[in-house]
């Protein structure tokens, strides 16, 4: 599957990530190689504070690598202009929207933002696009609510929807599935493989639902203080990652079923 | 989009309601002039008597263009204010603009006892009052542009901006313990506002700079869209975050600053007018609410100044006051009756 189109979306290249201010540096993680095809859905899992959020910052041009290169697109991510970077990369981040009047249509829409003109105006193309990105996400019903009026699950596809709107090779989404219940935590992560599949975008996000990340993903990124890996989940789990995951005093991981169990 | 006919018919209702509140605030003063005469006077034909087209085309007319532009460029300054701020209680006035202008007009009327008095009492016309409240905007503005470039947060420029407010108003304070009776009360009436001081001169420079305003808000529009979502993801979708807010601010200071400088630090206004017009027009979307608060804007204030004026008497009451004494039980009633506040 993944022989077939070796197209590289991303790549990070020996990367370092941290912070760097005058007085000292701190490395939050280094050496991270990274490569996402086309079409691969890929999740990031790691312990709380081990620097998912400031890898996926790093990716995003949000904060500066300390060292190394990334590329999109076989570009590096310097290189690129905000409006250039937003037609290759969009993303559904935890922060709340500062507007929930927006009608469902009007967010979504929104994701066309750095194709239109000056005032915005959407064109045929535009509506095509938004409107595809509504049923891919199985919400064009909701077409007309406003975003107040949604749950916490609706939103989250239709913030999915504006992604998808965009139209960009890269989707990074940070933890798309905390708030939610654990069958929309299934059915937000299997739309997110559903989407990955049929329109060939390469799709990152970051989760702590390491068990349905195993099941659902093609590749993982497990990040550990030590070091960061990235393979098919099958390997990952024969290579024992997972063990040295979280301290052995309270769970332990289930190489047969894949899962993590609570030490009794 | 969904809903566009319904809007074009509240425009229709709304530009309507604009001309007919405009017609009807030129025909209501002190003076009694018949409707007929004041269509006459208003396309340039003869009146009856010469008395009533001078005091359309000199005084009435320019007031209510004044109030038409007073309104809808307070409405759109607040308008802006609030989605840059992601705040519903930002108005105008929350970058210290009226207070950097009340500060110069208080140095000019006031502080002539602290620099000597011959001097300073010369200075005290009617231009000096608007280029000391222009200077005086300009600078707390500077002063907060300059701030808002170097700090990452949104919400600090709001912080800051509250502060300036705060030394201008003690500097002000200061001033006013020095300040003789008849000077103080040059300056409070100042503080009342006043839409009918301006000659067609003065109305000139004033349009010119409102429209600058106008249309840098114009062109703010689909930045302004793309912050309803947020500032990260502005700035996903390859929004120049510092440039849009940068824009937003010059629009906001040249629009509140020309006008606290010609008509005072006209309160509530722009406050209220974004309020007003969400309960009509449910949307975020600045390409509707844009126009639609110029409109309200215009007709609010053309109301209130007609109830300034105290029709067939000779009282003029200072508009400051009505426009609170009328439009804050308005937004009220409607919040009261609407139990939620769109924003």
């Amino acid at each position: 599957m993944i022989e077939k189109n070796q197209h590289i979306i991303l790549k990070a290249k020996d990367v370092s990530i941290g912070y760097a201010s005058k007085k000292e540096l701190t490395v939050v993680a280094s050496n991270i190689n990274i490569e996402l095809h086309k079409g691969e859905l890929v999740g990031l899992v790691g312990v709380n504070g081990v620097g998912k959020s400031t890898l996926l910052r790093t990716l995003t041009n949000v904060q500066n690598a300390l060292s190394g290169d990334i590329f999109i697109n076989n570009k590096n991510i310097k290189q690129y202009a905000a409006l250039d970077l937003a037609k290759a990369l969009s993303l559904v981040l935890t922060e709340q929207l500062m507007s929930k009047n927006l009608s469902v249509f009007e967010l979504v829409a929104l994701g066309r933002q750095p194709y239109t003109n000056w005032v915005g105006n959407l064109s045929e193309t535009d509506m095509t696009i938004i409107n595809s990105a509504l049923t891919q996400t199985n919400i064009s019903d909701l077409k007309h609510k406003r975003c107040f009026e949604l749950s916490d699950g609706q939103l989250q596809k239709v913030m999915i929807a504006r992604a998808l709107a965009q139209d960009t090779d890269l989707i990074i989404l940070d933890e798309p599935t905390t708030h939610l219940d654990i069958y929309h935590k299934v059915y937000t992560l299997k739309l997110l493989q559903k989407l990955a599949k049929e329109t060939n975008k390469t799709i990152l996000f970051s989760s702590h639902e390491i068990d349905l990340a195993i099941q659902l993903c093609d590749k993982l990124i497990v990040m550990t203080p030590s070091q960061v890996v990235s393979d098919m989940p099958c390997n990952l789990i024969l290579n024992g990652t997972f063990k040295s995951l979280f301290p052995e005093d309270l769970i332990t991981f289930d190489e047969k079923t894949g899962s993590f169990r609570v030490k009794q | 989009m969904p809903n566009s006919n319904t809007y074009k018919l509240s425009f229709l209702v709304l530009s309507i309601i604009l001309v007919f509140c405009f017609l009807a605030n030129i025909s209501l003063g002190s003076v009694y002039i018949p409707l007929k005469d004041v269509f006459n006077s208003i396309i340039g034909n003869v009146t009856e008597q010469e008395t009533w087209q001078h005091i359309i085309q000199n005084y009435r007319l320019p007031k209510a263009v004044t109030a038409i532009l007073v309104g809808s460029g307070l409405g759109i300054s607040g308008l802006l204010m609030q989605t840059l701020f992601r705040n519903p209680l930002a108005g105008p006035f929350v970058l210290g603009i009226s207070s950097g202008a009340s500060l110069g007009v208080a140095l000019v009327i006031l502080g002539s006892s602290v620099f000597g008095g011959v001097f300073m009492s010369l200075l005290i016309s009617k231009w000096s009052i608007v280029i000391a409240a222009s200077l005086g905007s300009f600078l707390v503005l500077l002063a907060v542009l300059m701030v808002s470039l170097k700090v990452r947060d949104t919400m600090a420029i709001l912080i800051i901006g509250l502060m300036f407010a705060s030394i201008t108003a003690a500097i002000v304070s200061v001033l006013s313990y020095f300040g003789s009776a008849q000077q103080l009360q040059q300056y409070i009436f100042w503080g009342f506002g006043s839409l009918g001081n301006l000659s067609w001169d003065e109305l000139i420079i004033f349009f010119i700079i409102y429209s600058f305003g106008i249309i840098v808000s114009l062109a703010s529009v689909k930045s302004l869209n793309t912050m309803l979502l947020g500032e990260n993801y502005a700035k996903s979708l390859g929004l120049n975050i510092k440039r849009s807010r940068f824009a937003i601010i010059i629009a906001t200071s040249l629009l509140a600053g020309t006008i606290t400088a010609f008509a005072g630090p006209i309160a509530f206004i722009g406050l209220a007018i974004p309020h007003l017009t969400r309960q009509v027009f449910n949307t975020s979307n600045h390409k509707i609410l844009l126009p639609a608060v110029f409109l309200f804007g215009g007709i609010v204030m053309l109301i209130c100044d007609s109830i300034a004026q105290v029709p067939n008497s000779d009282y003029t009451l200072p508009i400051n006051a009505i426009t609170s004494l009328i439009g804050a039980p308005v937004v009220i009633w409607l919040l009261v009756r609407k139990r939620k506040m769109v924003f």
